[in-house]
C-alpha cells in the first residue's frame, strides 16, 4: 500500500491519493493535502464542508454528494465549486481523509 | 497516462426522461471532474429548459422497448405518469435530482446552457419561454465555435 509523507507525518493512501485509514487523519494532514490540491489555505467555509462530510459518513457510511451539501444548507453548489476548484466532491473527500465518491452525481 | 479530457459539448436532442437525463448526468459529471462543459438543447430535448415543460417530463410507456411493457398495457391512462413517478422516486434516493433542480445544479456547477435556434424558430419559441439558466439561443455555427477544442457528445 502506498504511503504519502507530509513533513514528519505519513499516511496510507490508495493509487489516487485518497487516504485508506481515517484514523490517521488530522487537521494538519488535511491542510497538507489541500496544499497539494492547489488550495493554499483551508478557510472556515472549507471546514464547514469537511465537518459535514465527516458527520454524514459517520451517520450513513457514505460520502455526501454535491446535491446533499447544497440541500442541507451547508454550502451552495456555486460556492462549493469556487472554493474547491477543479472537482469539488472529489477534492473535498480527499482533504477530509475519505474514500473517493462513488456516485455519478 | 492518456491526456485528460478538458472540454466537452453535450447535445441533448431527445425528449422524455430517458432522453434528457443521460446528457445532464454527463454534463454534471464533467464539471465534477473539473472538465469545462456546455449543453446544447435541440428538438424535443428543448423541453428540459422550457419553463412550462421542464417539470412535466415523463417516460414513454408506449413505443419504448426498453420499458419491457406490452403496448396495450403501456397505453392505459396514467401508466406513463405512474412509471415516471416510480422512476423519479428511485432517482431521488440516488441523489439524482428532478429535471428543474438538475438544470439549476448543472448551471451552478459552471456548465453553460444553450438552446438551438432552428428548433426555437420551428416551435415559435421566445427567450422568455426558457428557464433563466439558458445563456442564449444559438445556431449550429455558434455551437461549433463554442465546442471548439473539445469533444462533442450527441445524446
Amino acid at each position: 500500500m502506498p504511503t504519502k509523507h507530509f513533513g514528519t507525518l505519513s499516511v496510507d493512501v490508495d493509487a489516487e491519493g485518497f487516504m485508506t485509514d481515517f484514523s490517521q487523519w488530522t487537521k494538519e494532514i488535511a491542510a497538507a493535502i489541500a496544499k497539494e490540491e492547489g488550495i493554499a489555505e483551508l478557510t472556515p467555509a472549507h471546514w464547514k464542508v469537511i465537518d459535514f462530510m465527516h458527520k454524514e459518513f459517520k451517520e450513513n457510511g457514505q460520502v455526501p454528494s454535491v446535491r446533499k451539501l447544497n440541500k442541507s444548507g451547508v454550502i451552495s453548489t456555486k460556492e462549493l465549486y469556487e472554493i474547491f476548484p477543479g472537482g469539488p466532491a472529489k477534492k473535498a473527500a480527499k482533504i477530509a481523509g475519505m474514500k473517493k465518491p462513488e456516485g455519478c452525481v | 497516462m492518456e491526456d485528460k479530457i478538458k472540454k466537452v459539448a453535450i447535445i441533448i436532442s431527445k425528449g422524455g426522461l430517458d432522453g434528457v437525463y443521460p446528457g445532464l448526468i454527463m454534463a454534471n459529471g464533467a464539471r465534477m471532474e473539473g472538465i469545462e462543459a456546455s449543453l446544447f438543447f435541440t428538438f424535443f430535448g428543448l423541453d428540459a429548459v422550457i419553463k412550462k415543460r421542464m417539470g412535466k417530463i415523463k417516460i414513454a410507456t408506449v413505443g419504448n422497448p426498453g420499458m419491457h411493457m406490452a403496448t396495450m398495457l403501456g397505453m392505459l391512462p396514467g401508466m406513463s405518469a405512474m412509471a415516471t413517478s416510480m422512476m423519479t422516486k428511485t432517482m431521488d434516493k440516488l441523489d439524482i435530482p428532478p429535471i428543474p433542480e438538475f438544470i439549476e445544479m448543472v448551471a451552478d456547477a459552471g456548465c453553460k446552457l444553450y438552446a438551438c435556434k432552428a428548433t426555437v424558430d420551428m416551435f415559435k419559441l421566445k427567450k422568455e419561454d426558457f428557464c433563466p439558466q439558458v445563456d442564449s439561443i444559438i445556431n449550429v455555427g455558434k455551437f461549433y465555435e463554442i465546442a471548439a477544442g473539445g469533444h462533442i457528445i450527441f445524446t
